[in-house]
């Protein structure tokens, strides 16, 4: 009863010396707000968290999921013995040539077709077509021309690299500003000059995007094609695992694929922010 | 005295920095320019008035060699070494302000003279900022300061003050007019605004119809002196030449009273 009697702290209720937010210290309203430490790792953490409990409760079939335990162990063996680094040395120089000679030539297409009219009327319908082939649906006419050996590889993983670098470049170079045309033209910049100080910083936005889905796509032709012809690389050791029924090692390649995608695109993630610090945008 | 500088500035002109005969322009159908005449001496300002669409800035892409997309007759008698403030200040995002500053120049000089332009604005201090990190301002100045370092023989200005707010305008007219009074370009400077025209200019144009219907000079010679007589009559003949004949007339009343 006494309780109904007590009056509220009137300083609280007036508020008048509740200490003041400092400015910066709260996130803008709309943005998604600060990045928080770890925040990425989140719903990974949540996945493995729900596949252990499933596993340890026995609702998961071991042959068809092995738990997370046995996932473990066997990429310590893997590892101990040296097959796991083997086999991903083999698919990285893979997917690394790939996608250096697919970036090249994406990058040089791009920036001929953006640069001038008889460039983009020869190259961007080529490009829009290939665009609509699946990796796969390639690789046997590469087989013929190419043989079953490394070229033949590198040659698919870069071809599906090209793509992505091709479009999102050549977008970038196309959507540049006029009004930083005709400033160029103000201030009487030579053909060279333009491109190198107006047309490639404006489209680097749109190559590190296109760099973004090219990684991804240069693991993903990778895996193609190791399971379709390879005595090496992480696909022939998962297409090796799945006729001896071994699903811990298939399990090992998934999560081995998995950290590469993750890895590779953070570090073009990082390489956009670094050279785009120029940039106000949401994300920052 | 006024009339005593201008007769000077006369004299000194070789020849006209400026030199527009017969000049037509349309986009489509619509004449936009219809032989417009225009002549501007070596470091004289000109301020350039008109409705909105009455082609201003038509004018002004003629004279930078920016009329692609426009049929026409005649080519202006410019110098090569023109210069333009655009009405945004278009740096370009990706570079540093003193990139900006000396886009295109050549020479081991170049970037020490574009410290010198930034330091005449006033923003020595932040030749290594992004764009985006400068109020609006602040990035006006750097355009100025891209223009001038060029030295042009003529500068062409669009509306280079629309989106300042007043107090900022009243310091980038100190500021273009010392930089000018330092540098003698000649000037064409685009306004909606009849106060900033007589402000700033020597001469000021009036375009309607594809053609120039009014060339007054203005009464005031370095520092404006609002409040007279003079600057009233001015204004007021400015601004019936603009279609604002009542508004005019009533502001006249009020400054002669
Ligand atoms: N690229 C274009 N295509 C077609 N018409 C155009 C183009 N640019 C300008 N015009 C037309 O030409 C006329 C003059 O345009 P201009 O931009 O020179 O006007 P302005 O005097 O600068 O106007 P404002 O004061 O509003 O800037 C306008 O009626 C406009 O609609
Ligand atoms: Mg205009």
């Amino acid at each position: 009863m006494s309780t109904l009697t007590k009056k509220p702290a009137p300083e609280r209720a007036a508020g008048a010396d509740r200490p003041g937010r400092a400015p910066g210290t709260r996130g803008p309203r709309l943005a998604p707000g600060r990045p928080r430490r770890f925040g990425k790792a989140l719903g990974p953490v949540v996945l493995v968290a729900l596949w252990s409990a499933g596993s340890a409760a026995g609702l998961i079939e071991p042959r068809l999921l092995s738990p997370p335990w046995t996932v473990v162990a066997t990429a310590g063996d893997l590892i101990a013995d040296g097959r796991l680094q083997g086999h991903l040395a083999a698919s990285a120089q893979r997917a690394l040539l790939g996608l250096v000679f697919g970036t090249a030539a994406g990058l040089l297409l791009a920036v001929a077709a953006g640069l001038s009219r008889i460039g983009e009327g020869l190259i961007d319908g080529p490009v829009q077509m290939k665009r609509a082939l699946p990796s796969l649906a390639l690789v046997p006419l590469l087989v013929l021309w190419f043989g079953i050996g490394e070229t033949m590889k590198v040659v698919t993983v870069a071809l599906a690299v090209f793509v992505p670098v091709y479009i999102h470049t050549h977008n970038g170079l196309r959507t540049i500003d006029s009004r930083y045309v005709e400033l160029s033209e103000t201030v009487r910049l030579s053909r060279r000059r333009f491109v190198r100080h107006v047309v490639l910083p404006g489209a680097l936005p749109g190559f590190l995007l296109g760099m973004r889905f090219a990684v991804t796509a240069a693991w993903l032709a990778l895996v193609v094609v190791e399971q379709v012809n390879a005595t090496s690389g992480l696909g022939y050791m998962m297409e090796l695992a799945r006729t001896y029924g071994q699903t811990e090692i298939i399990i090992v390649g998934l999560v081995v694929y998995g950290l590469l995608g993750l890895l590779s695109d953070g570090l073009v993630r990082y390489t956009e922010r670094r050279v785009l610090s120029w940039r106000r945008t949401l994300a920052n | 005295m006024a009339t005593d500088t201008r007769e000077l500035s006369a004299a000194g002109r070789g020849r006209a920095a400026v030199r527009i005969r017969g000049l037509e322009r349309s986009f489509g159908p619509r004449k936009i320019l219809d032989g417009l005449e225009l002549d501007i001496a070596p470091g004289e300002f000109v301020a350039l008035l008109g409705r909105s669409g009455s082609g201003k800035s038509t004018l002004l892409r003629a004279l930078a060699g920016l009329d692609h997309d426009v049929t026409g007759k005649g080519v202006p008698d410019a110098p090569d070494d023109v210069s333009v403030v655009f009405q945004d200040a278009r740096l370009l995002p990706w570079k540093p302000v003193l990139d900006n500053v000396v886009l295109g120049l050549d020479g081991p000089g170049a970037r020490e003279r574009g410290r010198a332009a930034l330091a005449e604005v006033g923003l020595a201090e932040r030749e290594s900022a992004w764009p985006v990190e400068l109020s609006g301002g602040e990035q006006q100045r750097v355009s100025l300061a891209r223009s001038l370092v060029r030295e042009p023989r003529l500068l062409l200005a669009d509306e280079p003050f629309g989106a300042l707010d007043a107090l900022t305008r009243i310091r980038m007219h100190e500021l273009l007019r010392k930089l000018c009074a330092a540098h003698r370009p000649a000037v064409l400077l685009v306004t909606h605004d009849v106060d900033e025209a007589i402000e700033l200019a020597d001469r000021v144009v009036v375009l309607e119809q594809g053609r120039l219907i009014a060339d007054l000079p203005s009464v005031t010679d370095g520092p404006p002196r609002p409040g007279t007589p003079e600057h009233a009559a001015l204004r007021g003949e400015l601004l019936a030449r603009l279609g604002l004949g009542a508004a005019a007339a009533s502001k006249r009343e009020e400054v002669l009273v």
